[in-house]
């Protein structure tokens, strides 16, 4: 079991650390930005409201308002943390759980495949990290912000989950095996979730600025991946320090 | 890239590897799960930002 122990320890270092640096960036770049969108979240729905009334088909408004009405209610209701400090001690700690948890699926994959030799290696396993994680859900799922329309939401995650699943598999095909067969299987496995398509809401009506969204985009896909690089090559470097100071699984890290 | 070649040689084939392995994806699967997309709303609000931020589906 000190295997285990050792994936489980080398996960949480590396994804401590990127936890850290990816809440820092999140903090300067994205959380102003959504902090920014936040203010239109009770323009949205009066907005929709107006167009109802001044439309002879409501009812083609109507599908996508009360969807993301009620959800907006119920998170106002329930606990949330108080802006400032507190909010930003929760993001910093999601930030630390959800990297450990990359992290972990990081380090597994890269076990399966013999280990990561180096911080440049790791480099390149965190730049597949970053295409399965955050380029392939974003082309069907561009990152959203509050007081955006947005499909129903356990569709989406199950969507978001499964292409990046499929993303993974397929690099894996790609690189890992020298196989022609397998890179074409590989790539229709990446291609495959977006001809399927994701969950879209009905409606794209939102207050939201075209701008503000262009750069929140932009602003999420960078600190996203500086963090997968920060993670990989962190995993790469430190792989060796946990495979030296417990002897027995030596052998397998190495 | 002879390291990596020689490294990546050394596939995870032992079955005393493969249990620890699946375990320790499994717990990814579920902290990353439960950090970006679990339902409960208060661990919603908390991670908010953070969820937004991954490009998470988020409300």
């Amino acid at each position: 079991m000190s295997y285990f122990r050792n994936v489980v320890f080398l996960a949480a270092a590396a994804g401590l650390l990127a936890g850290v640096v990816l809440a820092a960036l999140q903090t300067l770049v994205t959380v102003p930005l959504i902090l920014q969108a936040e203010t239109f979240e009770g323009a949205a729905p009066m907005q929709h409201a107006g167009m109802e009334m001044g439309d002879a088909t409501a009812e083609s408004g109507v599908p996508a308002a009360p969807e993301s009405v009620p959800a907006a209610e119920q998170a106002e209701e329930a606990w949330s943390p108080a802006d400032g400090m507190e909010r930003f001690l929760y993001t910093l700690g999601a930030n630390v759980v959800g990297a450990i948890g990359f992290s972990l699926l990081l380090v597994v994959a890269s076990e399966f495949a013999g280990g990561v030799a180096g911080w440049r290696q790791g480099l390149l396993w965190g730049l597949a990290g970053f295409a399965a994680f955050v380029i392939a859900p974003s082309l069907g799922l561009p990152p959203n912000m509050p007081a955006m329309p947005v499909a129903d939401t356990l569709s989406r995650q199950i969507w978001w989950a499964a292409t990046a699943a499929a993303t993974g598999a397929g690099l894996a095909l790609i690189i890992l095996r020298s196989s022609a067969p397998l890179a074409v299987l590989g790539l229709l496995l990446i291609i495959a979730p977006h001809i399927w398509g994701a969950p879209q809401p009905a409606s794209y009506d939102t207050s939201v600025p075209e701008g503000l969204h262009q750069q929140f985009i932009v602003a999420v896909t960078l600190t996203n991946l500086v963090f997968w690089a920060v993670l990989g090559a962190t995993i790469g470097a430190l792989r060796k320090r946990f495979a030296d100071s417990v002897p027995q699984p030596v052998r397998g890290f190495a | 890239m002879n390291t990596a070649t020689h490294s990546l040689g050394v596939a995870a084939s032992s079955s005393s590897r493969l249990l620890p392995l699946v375990l320790a994806g499994l717990l990814g699967i579920f902290i990353t799960g439960f950090a970006g997309m679990a339902p409960i709303s208060a661990v919603h609000n908390a991670a908010h930002d953070y969820r937004h931020s991954m490009g998470f589906p988020c409300h």
